[in-house]
């Protein structure tokens, strides 16, 4: 059934989409149990419209050409209850049935891992809590293993933003002060992407973050390097990172750097993107955004560094791309 | 008794003379201005709608090029964040609404015989509170200064004064001056269709838009209120910071978005019923008969109307709610289907058994209940939650609200243009340029909004500046910036064809062959409404009553003469329409305008914090307010009563429940009570939200200030009740004595009220709780100084010689106040003084 759905999903995109076409985040493309039953109850309720949207057309052309007095006041009135309430009404009453089971969540075990994913002014903290064992934190990028369960809790801490992933399930709020839960599985391995859906201010636009789908192994493996602290190594730019006071904010787990304010970096280039997913992590790209975020991301937290030289900043960037 | 000799024609045309000088329009290049008849200010109204919709689409129109490839960079995140703002806020509050009251002051009285509606002043009031709000909120775009926080307005993104700029303040009370004004004209139309129907028009036989501006006037009643009250709590946030939406302190920003879209969800029906309403004129016009399903259609419009006050949580299917109030919401969204498919297919089978006059105003009809299908359908859709989760906040719920608001609002208004104009204006638009651009704008808007379901749901989010190459929605999204340019033409076709109206030929009388009431009026402009008030028979007298034309315009109604040379019309009971009394109405003055620009200049001074000058612009109002009413309102009159014809002698004064002045006392004070019931709703959302409430560590305001504060206005109250009683028995002196009692009961319960919160220490700044307890006292308060102020205003009434025992509208008005001050303080004392204690 659900790789029907998925055929039906590409069909359908392939044929309005004159731009081509994305796997990475559309609902058309689903890897998720709650995209996918979404996707079908979306198939169904678009098929139900055109059937009464064609209905009606039909209705309206021959309402217009039919000859004077063709209805009388009692036909009319029984056309006006049936037409107007009792079909709507049963209608109605099936598709909300249709509806409910999609609402159920996904049975979670107390064994799961748990990820909470705070959204912030313009990128994603987030920290993983597997059972049983160290919690760890990484930014703008979220690993699921395929086939487990896992809760996500939303949070928010300074404005309001959305987590959604399309591919994976439906959206929910990051509220201040409040902590929603959402419990996803995915379904088949690969590298998505997600956005925040909530208005959150200047670059909301650009606040989104990569979703890998991995087998369990795989997965396992990952989170035990992610555990573990950045790679002994001392390029020139860590000690520009020091000085320019970039651990004031930022992250290098066994480096010294143990800034909470800004995205952990400590496995920055295990990423592909920086920047909450909006630019490939090239040195240059990465350097630029280092003097001037600004430039990059309207209304970002983080400061200018006008005073910093470009060799610095291309050291920096070359230190945090050794950054595995 | 015997009449004048409607048989005579000199005496007709003597008449006719007398009531053209009564309501001729002022003239003067300032004088034309202080106008306040229906006919110029309606227009007026209109006009300035229609020009802040211009405005918007330009804002669209805009977008739509920064969005029409990928990663443009023709607007940067700024301006674009503006532009999104102002072109919401702006579609919805300074063009549907106003355009629904601009719609309904010029045609309500036609549809009723009236020769205007019962407060024309109230209408200028509301016009020039329109237009200044309007430009406030609009102009700031051209100083990078416009809102930028979405129509939506989410705190904290909006209140912290740090992410938001001025923009902010200026959509809060820019827009709160205009919600003012929007609520003023709801409370002029409901009691103009409740008491200014022509004799014999029973509501049975009301014409279906007098019924559709019943029901959306109510609406508004009902639900901009709690927006205001929403908007109280977000200045005080932004401008003292009282912490209502602020999580560190106690705070919510979730209360926010309960107010704002107990309002909003209302409001998409509010803006949508009263293009149904003209399709209710036009469709039984261009089927040469009655509407079939008259009274299914009148419970369906009553229905939605109740509906739509249930259906807000489904804008917040997002935000975590428990699964079970989804599901019930989820239900009662869907249920609003069923009131609109009655109304739907009651247009359909009155064509289906008409006889159909083909016609652009039918084109541009039937075209828009197509398109609004469409909108209805993925309304349908979204009001499912699991599908909901993922349309929410994208494209794809851009496309459903479009298709929604331009088949369900902007089109239908188009075909109202074309059915109307020969109306207002003695001439008809173009019907070839009507169809060109019907089809322009038909055409446009499914090219613009339908592949937005696509680019919804493969991953477009709403409001965004740009988006990225790789999602590959540049073609979907080109091809809605090209839709949205046909779009444009097809609306500049039609400014274009009413540009040209001025030189057109003059139609003829009722040239589409209406049977409904409004096409009584002349081609040629007469500023008197109607020739005589007729006697209503049927609910298309046009067609059904023998002669009606001829008799209505020779006078041989009622009230076919201003012998005293005074405005007037006549009022009608409320369910059975008998005619009860003559008023007198406001003639053309430069109060209203004076009262709108003083009280927009406290909203306007308080935005950019001159607070001393708003105070004085406050105190402006306030006493351009006071002259309004005291020279304009419950004038005793200089006969008792006049005859309307056909032996009818009715009184010209009327105080409680006849009088118009009366309910639209009940009427305003409904709204107020609703405006405090959403600060009431507040007090205990914080309570439920929090374990403890009041919070360990802060007192409350203790039992016995609450306790005597209620019983002072409880005395007050008493003692207003006494004074309208001794004084109705003749006992004057009494009844003066009894006011300054009340008086001073009223400045104890003032007192009192203010030392509960003042006396234990609370600091609004410290905690939600302490801030809650502050609006709420301050509310009552402010209500009781009102109270305070009417019981002088009566005392002064009497002393002027203005009201008497038989004359006293002023005293019964004030007491009604005093009814809703009661409950007001009823609720909120034992809220602040006992239920702290209960619990």
């Amino acid at each position: 059934m659900s790789s029907e759905n998925r055929r039906l999903g590409t069909t359908l995109c392939a044929g309005f989409a004159t731009g081509g076409c994305n796997r990475v985040q559309s609902a058309f493309a689903p890897f998720g149990e709650e995209a996918e039953s979404s996707q079908l109850l979306m198939i169904v309720m678009t098929v139900g419209a055109v059937i009464i949207f064609t209905g009606l057309l039909l209705l309206m052309r021959h309402a217009q050409r039919a000859p004077e007095g063709s209805l009388s006041l009692q036909g009319g009135m029984r056309f006006i209850l049936v037409m107007g309430g009792v079909l709507p009404a049963l209608a109605l009453l099936a598709l909300l049935l249709f509806s409910l089971p999609a609402m159920r969540p996904i049975a979670i075990g107390e064994h799961d891992l748990k990820v909470i994913a705070t959204g912030e002014q313009f990128w994603w903290r987030m920290r993983y809590e597997p059972h049983g064992a160290v919690p760890f934190t990484t930014a703008n990028q979220l690993r699921i293993p395929v086939g487990r369960a896992v809760e996500i809790e939303l949070r928010g801490t300074d404005v309001i933003h959305s987590f959604w992933v399309p591919g994976l399930a439906g959206k929910m709020d990051m509220i201040p002060g409040r902590a929603n839960r959402m419990v996803v599985r995915a379904t088949k391995p690969g590298r998505y992407r997600g956005q925040c859906t909530e208005f959150c201010g200047l670059s909301h636009a650009l606040m989104a973050f990569e979703v890998v789908a991995m087998e369990p192994a795989a997965f396992d493996r990952w989170m035990a390097a992610e555990r573990t602290p950045a790679a002994a190594i001392s390029p020139p730019g860590r000690a520009l990172f020091d000085d320019y006071g970039c651990a004031g904010c930022h992250r290098v787990a066994g480096h010294g750097a143990d800034g909470t304010i800004g995205p952990d970096l400590t496995h920055f280039a295990a990423r592909q993107t920086f920047g909450a997913t909006t630019w490939n992590q090239e040195s240059e790209a990465i350097a630029a955004f280092i003097r001037h975020p600004e430039r990059f991301k309207p209304g970002v937290r983080m400061p200018a560094f006008d005073h910093m030289s470009e060799p610095d900043a291309r050291a920096i960037a070359a230190y945090l791309l050794a950054l595995k | 008794m015997s009449g004048p000799d409607q048989d005579d024609p000199q005496v007709r045309e003597a008449q006719a003379n007398r009531l053209r000088a009564v309501w001729a329009a002022p003239t003067g290049w300032f004088g034309r201005w202080t106008d306040v008849n229906n006919n110029a200010v309606g227009n007026w109204y209109a006009l300035t709608a229609g020009f802040f919709m211009l405005f918007a689409g330009v804002l669209a129109v805009i977008m739509r090029t920064q969005l029409a490839v990928p990663e443009n960079d023709l607007v940067g995140a700024e301006t674009y964040n503006q532009l999104f703002t102002l072109h919401g806020s702006m579609m919805m509050f300074l063009f549907a609404v106003p355009m629904f009251e601009a719609v309904s002051i010029i045609l309500l009285p036609q549809l009723l015989g009236a020769r205007d509606l019962p407060f024309p002043r109230l209408s200028a009031f509301g016009f020039w509170s329109f237009v200044l709000g309007g430009t406030f909120v609009a102009g700031s775009i051209l100083f990078n200064a416009a809102p930028q926080g979405g129509w939506f307005m989410y705190p904290p993104l909006t209140t912290e004064t740090h992410l938001s700029g001025i923009g902010a303040d200026i959509w809060m009370l820019g827009l709160s001056f205009i919600e003012v004004s929007s609520i003023a004209a709801a409370v002029e139309l409901i009691v103009g269709v409740l008491k200014c129907r022509p004799p014999g028009m029973r509501l049975n036989l009301m014409p279906l838009y007098s019924w559709y501006i019943l029901v959306v006037a109510v609406m508004i009643l009902f639900a901009f209120p709690p927006l205001i009250a929403g908007d109280l709590l977000f200045e005080m946030e932004r401008l003292l910071d009282w912490p209502f939406f602020d999580p560190a302190r106690g705070g919510d920003p979730l209360l926010w978005q309960h107010l704002f879209w107990i309002f909003g969800h209302p409001e998409v029906y509010i803006i949508f019923l009263p293009s149904i309403a003209l399709f209710a004129m036009l469709i039984p016009t261009f089927a040469q008969r009655h509407l079939l399903g008259y009274p299914f259609i009148v419970l369906a419009a009553v229905g939605t109307g109740f509906l739509s006050f249930g259906l807000w949580v489904h804008h917040m299917f997002a935000t975590g709610l428990p699964k079970i109030s989804l599901a019930f919401f989820s239900a009662a969204s869907e249920a609003v289907v069923i009131p609109t498919g009655i109304q739907i297919f009651a247009f359909i089978a009155t064509l289906w058994a008409g006889k159909v006059q083909k016609s652009t105003p039918l084109l541009w009809a039937t075209g828009s209940l197509v398109v609004f299908v469409i909108g209805g359908l993925t309304g349908v859709m979204v009001a499912i939650a699991p599908f909901d989760w993922q349309a929410h906040d994208t494209y794809f719920v851009v496309a459903h609200l479009h298709y929604v608001l331009i088949g369900g609002t902007l089109m239908p208004l188009f075909a109202g243009l074309y059915y109307y104009w020969p109306l207002i204006t003695g001439k008809k638009l173009s019907d070839r340029l009507g169809r060109i651009a019907f089809w322009f704008v038909f055409v446009g808007a499914n090219l613009t909004f339908f592949p937005m379901h696509f680019s919804g749901l493969m991953g477009m989010p709403r409001r965004v500046f740009t988006y990225p190459e790789e999602l590959g929605l540049g073609g979907l999204n080109l091809a809605s910036t090209i839709g949205a340019y046909i779009i444009a033409i097809g609306v500049g076709i039609v400014v274009l064809d009413i540009a040209r109206s001025p030189w057109r030929k003059r139609a003829a009388r009722n040239p589409w062959n209406a049977g409904t009431l409004e096409w009584l009026a002349y081609p040629e402009d007469e500023n008197w409404g109607i020739r005589s008030i007729p006697l209503i028979e049927s609910r298309y007298p046009i067609w059904d009553q023998k002669d009606f034309v001829r008799k209505v315009d020779e006078g041989r109604y009622f009230l076919p003469d201003a012998e005293e040379g005074r405005r007037e019309t006549i009022i009608t009971s409320v369910l059975d329409a008998r005619p009860r009394l003559v008023i007198r109405l406001g003639t053309p003055s430069v109060k209203p305008m004076l009262a709108a620009f003083a009280l927009g200049g406290v909203f306007i001074l308080t935005t950019f914090h001159f607070y001393w000058a708003a105070l004085v612009s406050g105190l402006l109002a306030f006493a351009a307010i006071l002259w309004w009413v005291w020279t304009g309102t419950a004038e005793i009159p200089e006969k008792e009563c006049k005859s309307i014809g056909h032996g009818i002698d009715l009184p010209l004064y009327g105080s409680g429940p006849v009088a118009p002045g009366w309910w639209a006392m009940f009427i305003t004070m409904l709204g107020d009570g609703t405006a405090f019931g959403g600060l009431v709703f507040g007090y205990f959302f914080f309570w439920t939200v929090h374990a403890d409430f009041p919070p360990p560590g802060i007192e409350g305001p203790g039992v016995a200030w609450p306790m005597a504060a209620l019983a002072a206005t409880l005395a007050a109250w008493l003692l207003t009740i006494a004074a309208r009683e001794v004084h109705r028995r003749g006992h004057v002196a009494l009844a003066r004595a009894a006011l300054v009692a009340g008086v001073l009961a009223n400045l104890a319960a003032c007192g009192a009220g203010f030392a509960g919160p003042w006396l234990s220490g609370l600091d609004p700044q410290q905690h939600v709780y302490p801030a809650i307890v502050w609006v709420l006292t301050g509310w009552t308060v402010a209500h009781g100084a009102v109270g305070v102020v009417m019981q002088l205003y009566a005392l002064a009434r009497s002393l002027a010689g203005k009201a008497t025992p038989k004359h006293d509208a002023d005293v019964r008005n004030i007491t009604l106040y005093h009814h809703f001050l009661a409950v007001t303080a009823a609720a909120t004392y034992p809220v602040l003084g006992l239920f702290p204690e209960v619990l």
